[in-house]
């Protein structure tokens, strides 16, 4: 077993990348600013030196015609890792994405394979603003052909995105640039992950949580105040958007009867509402109440630090709505909420919770 | 290349008489009058050189070697198709001929067959690809980020644009400022060339050129080759009486019908004669009506198999 080290996330995608290029002659890195000296984040710092220009390649800003050529190089055997450094700016790749990535397998009868990843950063704070902060990941996972993988640990940051790479279809990667910092113990050396579907990271009878990416951070601190005040949620680290894998969250749900999920894009019409439409579907009878969806208000991202401050979601959101479900007392409530307070120390919601610094 | 242009014309000719059979349940776009560019530039090409194409792909994937039996069952909707009844007429692909993909988006093969290209420089494989492109997709952002990236890795590959006039009714002068659409594969660093794309001698001098500076590493080029669409944009018949564009339009460029144009210079020079075109013709016929044939036999697919292959 290899040892594991504490490192970031951001660190954990370095060695990922570093780690694929190695393994896979056929892969190479391409994106706006991959080479340069802010090296996407530090996530491809020194990837240039060692691998080459022609591995790690610097790219026009000309993000639907890059994707297509990685598509094309794709089909002929390459395996291209392009980046994003906004989901917002794939917005621009979408036609290629949609229609030549996702359907290409299916098209030829099997006959093609579209081996990519595709690395999408998803903005937040220092007001980022209506087009620099957008999750969007219900657009891709809306894709019959594409994957979408939404990390959260640095373990599983460096794990999927090795299976990622490994995988021979087009995978849609969304990196929170919060979790970046986040720090955990990671493997070292070549170890890729299959993209196979949740996790549980908290026990529990009382309630299941279901949360993706940065919210799973806030639904795992809501599970430890709220656990020590005799509230146990059974939460889950969703990972994978599609294939989305529920049988495990439905199993829990039955034995719970309540569930809230948590977005980290837009509520209406997320991942969560289609989580809690197969539930109704399959564990209706199970149910003990309504579930909740918590997400982002139906409204652009503001700049604004005033602004942002109503906008974005945490886990007091997600203790209020536990209680609601399980009916904590007041006492219960206050304090809960006010030791997940506490933890930020009270910097600014435009930057980084130092609650979750980590390791976990 | 007579025979390639004839054999293409036939194909296509019997798909037009049969598409009233209502069988062939999916668009067609026939390439009847656009022969010439297909066929010169394969002519050029190598086993191992790819295409990409566009919706309107028959010619493109017939000059390249593609399987006739195969496309037509792929029009068919049948099992054996090239796309196993996925795709319709304008997903034609073939992956032994080289025939990488067609897609039915406008502009959307030409970055594909970019990373055709990037694939053989990565892999320092001697290939070129090949990205037929209509006069419309020079109005893609598409094509410029493609050409741009092109040109910037000097990648092995061929730009081939058939300017027929037309994005379905609407004129290219309806579409785009009067210039010298040349400008647009120069302007960025592309070989550019004009040339007669109902001559496919003149094509495949062309080609040739562009094919050699490929293979040595001079980088892409960006032909362009005026040619008509004799059909329908869409369908098999002739929409003439619609008045999106005139009959003499139509008659002076079918007048100058690929086909007939090399036929008269053969036949002047004594490389052929009447029997010999008639014979070609009737071996085609026969060759068409079998491939209709083994086609229509082919068993429909299995609707169990609908959701297979969604990911490999």
């Amino acid at each position: 077993m290899p040892e594991a080290r504490v490192i970031t996330a951001g660190a954990a995608i370095r060695e990922a990348l570093d780690l694929a290029l190695d393994k896979h002659p056929e892969s190479y890195v391409m994106g706006e600013g991959v080479a340069d000296p802010g090296g996407i984040f530090g996530t491809t710092t020194g990837l240039v030196e060692k691998y080459g220009a022609s591995r790690v390649v610097e790219m026009p800003v000309a993000e639907n015609g890059l994707t297509g050529i990685a598509i094309g190089s794709a089909l002929m055997g390459r395996r291209p890792i392009m980046t994003h450094q906004r989901v917002d700016f794939a917005l621009l790749c979408l036609e290629q994405l949609f229609n030549t990535a996702a359907k290409s397998h299916y098209v030829t009868n099997g006959a093609h394979r579209v081996p990519m990843t595709v690395r999408l950063i998803i903005g937040r704070g220092w007001g980022q603003g209506p087009q620099h902060s957008q999750s969007l990941e219900t657009l891709f996972a809306y894709i019959p052909g594409l994957k979408v993988v939404m990390p959260s640990t640095p373990a599983d940051f460096k794990g999927l995105l090795l299976g990622a790479i490994a995988d021979d279809n087009p995978v849609i990667f969304l990196e929170h640039r919060w979790l970046h910092y986040v720090k955990g113990a990671v493997a070292e050396g070549y170890a890729a992950m299959a993209l196979d579907g949740p996790r549980r990271i908290h026990d529990g009878r009382d309630v299941t949580i279901v949360a993706s990416s940065y919210m799973t951070l806030e639904a795992r601190r809501a599970a430890v105040a709220l656990a020590s005040r005799g509230c146990h949620a059974d939460v889950f680290d969703l990972r994978m958007l599609r294939p989305l894998k529920l049988d495990e969250i439905i199993a829990s749900v039955r034995r719970t009867g309540k569930l809230v999920v948590c977005d980290t894009g837009w509520k209406i019409l997320g991942p969560g509402a289609e989580i809690v439409a197969q539930i109704v579907e399959q564990a209706f009878d199970a149910l003990k109440r309504a579930p909740i969806r918590l997400g982002l208000p139906d409204h652009p991202t503001p700049s604004s630090l005033a602004l942002a401050e109503v906008y974005y979601p945490d886990s007091t959101h997600i203790i209020d709505a536990v209680a609601g479900l399980c009916d904590l007392g007041e006492g219960d409530i206050t304090s809960a909420r006010q030791e997940v307070l506490d933890a930020r120390k009270g910097v600014p919601i435009d930057k980084p919770d130092p609650a979750f610094e980590g390791p976990f | 290349m007579l025979r390639d242009m004839l054999r293409i014309r036939v194909a296509e000719e019997e798909i037009a008489n049969r598409y009233s059979q209502q069988k062939m349940r999916c668009p067609v776009h026939l390439s009847i009058g656009q022969e010439a560019v297909a066929v010169g530039v394969s002519h050029a090409l190598q086993d191992g050189d790819q295409i990409v194409s566009t919706h309107r792909c028959h010619a493109h994937y017939l000059a390249k070697g593609g399987n006739l039996t195969a496309m037509l069952a792929e029009l068919l909707g049948k099992e054996t198709g090239c796309c196993g009844g996925r795709g319709g007429s304008m997903h034609l692909f073939d992956l032994a001929a080289g025939v990488l993909l067609s897609l039915p988006i406008v502009g959307a093969s030409i970055p594909v067959g970019v990373g055709a290209a990037l694939a053989f420089q990565q892999e320092q494989k001697p290939n070129v690809a090949v990205i037929y492109l209509g006069d419309a997709s020079l109005e893609e952002g598409v094509y410029h980020e493609s050409a741009n990236f092109a040109a910037l890795k000097k990648l092995p590959v061929i730009f081939v644009c058939e300017n027929n006039l037309y994005s379905v009714y609407t004129a290219l002068k309806d579409r785009q400022p009067s210039r010298v659409l040349t400008d647009l594969g120069s302007a960025h660093g592309l070989h550019a060339v004009h040339l007669d794309g109902n001559d496919v001698r003149a094509v495949n001098d062309a080609a040739a050129i562009a094919v050699n500076r490929a293979r040595s590493g001079d980088g892409p080029s960006f032909l362009l080759a005026d040619t008509y669409r004799w059909r329908e944009h869409c369908g098999p018949n002739y929409d003439n009486t619609l008045g999106y564009r005139t009959v003499a339009e139509f008659e002076h460029w079918r007048a100058r019908d690929p086909i007939a144009v090399l036929q008269r210079e053969l036949l002047s020079l004594g490389d052929v004669t009447e029997r010999d075109i008639e014979a070609m013709l009737a071996g085609f016929r026969s060759e068409v009506e079998a491939a209709f044939s083994a086609a229509e036999a082919a068993p429909m697919p299995n609707p169990v198999t609908v959701a297979r292959g969604i990911y490999a």
